[in-house]
């Protein structure tokens, strides 16, 4: 292993982490919610009374990349890989995130917040099999 | 929840992913790839996030129900699952939702794929309460999630 210094950007990373973790404090502080996206995407599919409170986080969350945009250039959001990667890495994302009732920001930021042990196993479970994933593509396969 | 808050909300979580990072999927999986030239920038990500985020939470803690500590097997294969799926794309939910901005047809067909996964998930818990009917048991005696008892 060696360190992709080109690459690092600790403060930038920091000062973004910090914004979500205000933007999920919040959220909890204010409407007693876990900002866990996955969870917004899955309501979705439910019509009860806050399908338009949810609709409108997504649209912030969309619209997010272009008021940064105007302000400084953007790495490219688009990942570099072919459309079968596409098509099964967004099902099992969608799929895996549900059956854990959970993701990257409802357990690796809300659940860990919150010192939850489930939310500390999901995240160690996630953070394994996608390094284990990257490993096989990048290095065997 | 009122809309115009929750859109404050998505903005502010968004602009905090393009900030951090996140929202490139070639960076995440830089961090992911813990075997090449590692790139540890995400693990900033968390220390900010979590860090706010233990102050934030104990401060909003009579808002919220006691988190749950239950670990069961849906947990782990899911989280399991999900992993695979964030290794191969470097997309996890919100940097994907964020990516429907750039209308790149593979960020629309990642997100849309990610729907099916979601209602597939849906599909099968209402099947099983279906089936538990049919049995005879309770259904959703588990939970509100027939799948996963969540």
């Amino acid at each position: 292993m060696s360190i992709d210094w080109q690459n690092f950007t600790p403060w930038a990373s920091l000062l973004g982490g910090i914004a979500i973790g205000i933007a999920a404090g919040l959220l909890a502080a204010r409407s007693g919610r876990i900002l866990g996206v996955s969870g917004f995407v899955s309501g979705f599919f439910e019509r009860d009374r806050e399908w338009t409170a949810r609709l409108a986080l997504i649209a912030g969350l969309v619209l997010a990349p272009l008021v940064v945009g105007a302000f400084t250039a953007q790495p490219s959001a688009v990942p570099d890989v072919g459309w079968t990667a596409v098509i099964a890495g967004g099902l099992l994302v969608g799929f895996g995130t549900r059956l854990a009732s959970g993701c990257t920001s409802g357990h690796g930021v809300c659940g860990l917040s919150r010192l939850s042990l489930r939310s500390a196993v999901a995240t160690g479970a996630f953070m394994a099999s996608a390094m284990a994933t990257v490993f096989v593509v990048r290095h065997i396969a | 929840m009122r809309p115009i808050f929750s859109l404050a909300i998505g903005l502010l979580f968004g602009v905090g992913l393009c900030v951090a990072g996140m929202t490139a999927p070639a960076k995440v999986q830089g961090f992911l790839d813990v075997a090449g030239t590692w790139d540890p920038s995400l693990a900033f990500v968390m220390a900010g996030a979590i860090g706010v985020g233990l102050v934030l939470f104990r401060i909003a803690r009579r808002r919220l129900p006691a988190p749950s500590h239950r670990v069961d097997a849906a947990l782990v294969v899911g989280s399991l699952l999900f992993g695979v799926g964030w290794g191969l794309v470097g997309y996890c939910p919100g940097p994907a939702l964020a990516a429907l901005s750039s209308l790149d047809p593979k960020a629309l067909t990642f997100v849309a794929a990610m729907l099916a996964g979601t209602g597939l998930h849906r599909l099968v818990g209402s099947l099983r309460d279906t089936a538990a009917e049919l049995g005879g048991e309770r259904a959703g005696e588990a939970g509100a999630c027939g799948a996963c008892g969540a």
